[in-house]
């Protein structure tokens, strides 16, 4: 498998339409892994990240962890393809402004993507589309246990797996579900719903994770406590709690917008679609914002035609990494515009 | 369109529109003004952060926190502070008179790991874990008033450490 050849369609997590896909956009789990016996990556000299780099290269393709393993060396790859990654949810924004020896390898469904030498040696990471954390766990323990007949990793028996940073330590494990809430978002309940998630340790954060702000109506959630909870429990928790009562929110407040707010939402949900069928020009956040009211508009049974996966590729495709990489030529923002435009008319069978 | 934040001239980046009654109304606020608003609350707070507020609280530990080091990769608690990164798994040692309360503020009170252990770990560890994650079930257990539970995890804990 080549880098090129992701570019055409979207990864698992957008193109299948997983459980509660109405509200959940994806559910991904990482854990951080250090190698025994080495310093952090921080502490290594260049020459010990460099080697680490290449024993962790080799350790991944030959543990034959899954089919067609892709691996991409993040310092040599063009600063294209690092974008592309990073849009694709495959490294972090941290990780592909590197300058160290680091790297990812992804598998061939691309559910599977291991960073090496981010933070920590490894970042192992399953991304799925809805909400599919159990199986999701379990697939992410498969792959730590295959690793693990290949290296020892860094373990305590008070702290438990051992991270760089002491806010991963324990389980070394953190669950982000991507959640789409136009609805709360418009009622202005969003942060109402928030703050109660604070209270129970969780982080809300933007699409891009870390360090990105809660914009538009997509938000991550995810677990702070990592250490005194078994795997399976802070799964559990969201499982069992935290996830269904955000989709309890937003379909209730779908529910209320329609019944209070009808032609207000079927306006902004038709405009939207006009707009993206007719417009000439068209930045990254506007597409973004009216993809999202279209998509709610799917889900409330108003736009009929237009599916959910082409609305779910678009959010991919018309990103500017993408976007230059599909029409094969580097673009400036204005330029991008106009070709974005093209695009979306495009794909939505539009003039 | 940007606004300026109602309280202060900082950009807002919280826009909210209330209708109460018919009555609309709209507030712009930037993140602090938010925040003191009661509108929003910050919710990822920095371990950095976290570190620094336990520092200032027990001025007592300051000085004697100040002279760790790790005598594996070199760092010494200021650089820990500053970068809040650790160098290598030995700090979790050498630092463990800071580590473990920093814990307990940033982890839900948690510094005992009870989930996974490797493979390779001694089975007595795997063990210890063992006996650990039965004593927070056990816990809830009687929690919810579940006595004949907790009843039979008390005999699990006791056959685990006569093996």
């Amino acid at each position: 498998m080549k880098l090129t050849d992701l570019t055409r369609r979207a990864g698992e997590w957008l193109r299948g339409a997983g459980p509660m896909h109405d509200v959940v956009i994806s559910s991904r789990i990482r854990l951080a892994r250090n190698l025994a016996g080495m310093p952090f990556l921080s502490r290594c000299a260049p020459a010990q990240q460099e080697e680490l780099a290449n024993r962790l290269r080799d350790t991944i393709l030959e543990a034959k962890i899954a089919p067609g393993m892709l691996y991409v060396d993040i310092v040599s790859a063009g600063e294209l393809d690092r974008e592309l990654l990073v849009e694709r949810h495959l490294i972090s924004r941290q990780q592909a402004e590197a300058k160290h020896p680091c790297g990812v390898a992804v598998n061939a469904d691309e559910d599977l993507a291991i960073m090496v030498n981010e933070e920590d040696h490894l970042r192992i990471q399953v991304l799925r589309s809805g909400l599919q954390l159990s199986e999701t766990i379990g697939k992410i323990m498969q792959v730590d246990d295959t690793l693990e007949e290949h290296m020892d990793f860094a373990f305590h028996s008070r702290f438990g797996y051992l991270t760089a940073c002491p806010s991963n330590v324990g389980t070394g494990l953190r669950v982000s579900v991507m959640l789409h809430l136009p609805a709360l978002k418009m009622t202005g309940e969003v942060e109402k719903a928030f703050r109660a998630a604070s209270d129970m340790h969780l982080a809300i954060r933007g699409l891009y994770g870390e360090g990105t702000e809660a914009s538009g109506d997509f938000f991550q959630v995810s677990n702070q406590t990592t250490i005194g909870k078994t795997e399976e429990r802070i799964v559990e928790e969201f499982c069992e709690q935290i996830i269904p009562n955000f989709i309890d929110y937003e379909r209730r407040a779908r529910e209320s917008l329609l019944s209070r707010r009808c032609s207000a939402v079927e306006d902004k949900i038709f405009r939207s679609v006009s707009l993206l069928r007719s417009a000439r020009l068209i930045g990254s956040d506007e597409t973004m914002y009216l993809l999202s009211l279209v998509r709610m508009g799917v889900h409330m049974g108003k736009v009929k035609d237009i599916d959910l996966k082409t609305i779910n590729e678009l959010f991919l495709l018309t990103q500017p990494a993408h976007l230059q990489r599909i029409l094969n030529r580097t673009m400036e923002p204005p330029e991008r515009s106009e070709a974005r435009a093209e695009f979306i008319r495009r794909r939505l069978g539009a003039t | 369109m940007t606004f300026k934040c109602d309280k202060c001239d900082k950009p807002a980046t919280i826009h909210l529109t209330e209708i109460v009654d018919g009555q609309k109304t709209e507030k712009h606020l930037c993140e602090d003004c938010a925040v003191t608003e009661g509108i929003t609350v910050k919710t990822n707070l920095p371990i950095s952060q976290l570190l620094e507020d336990f520092v200032l609280q027990t001025s007592s530990s300051v000085e004697a926190s100040q002279e760790l080091n790790c005598d594996v990769c070199g760092l010494t608690y200021e650089q820990f502070r500053e970068q809040t990164l650790l160098g290598c798994p030995n700090d979790y040692e050498a630092f463990a008179p800071v580590l473990g309360p920093l814990l307990e503020r940033a982890q839900e009170g948690a510094t005992q790991h009870i989930g996974k252990v490797p493979h390779r770990a001694g089975n007595d560890q795997k063990k210890q874990n063992a006996i650990l994650r039965i004593r927070a079930e056990l816990k809830g257990a009687i929690a919810a008033e579940d006595y004949e539970r907790a009843a039979a995890l008390r005999d699990q804990i006791k056959e685990l450490e006569n093996t």
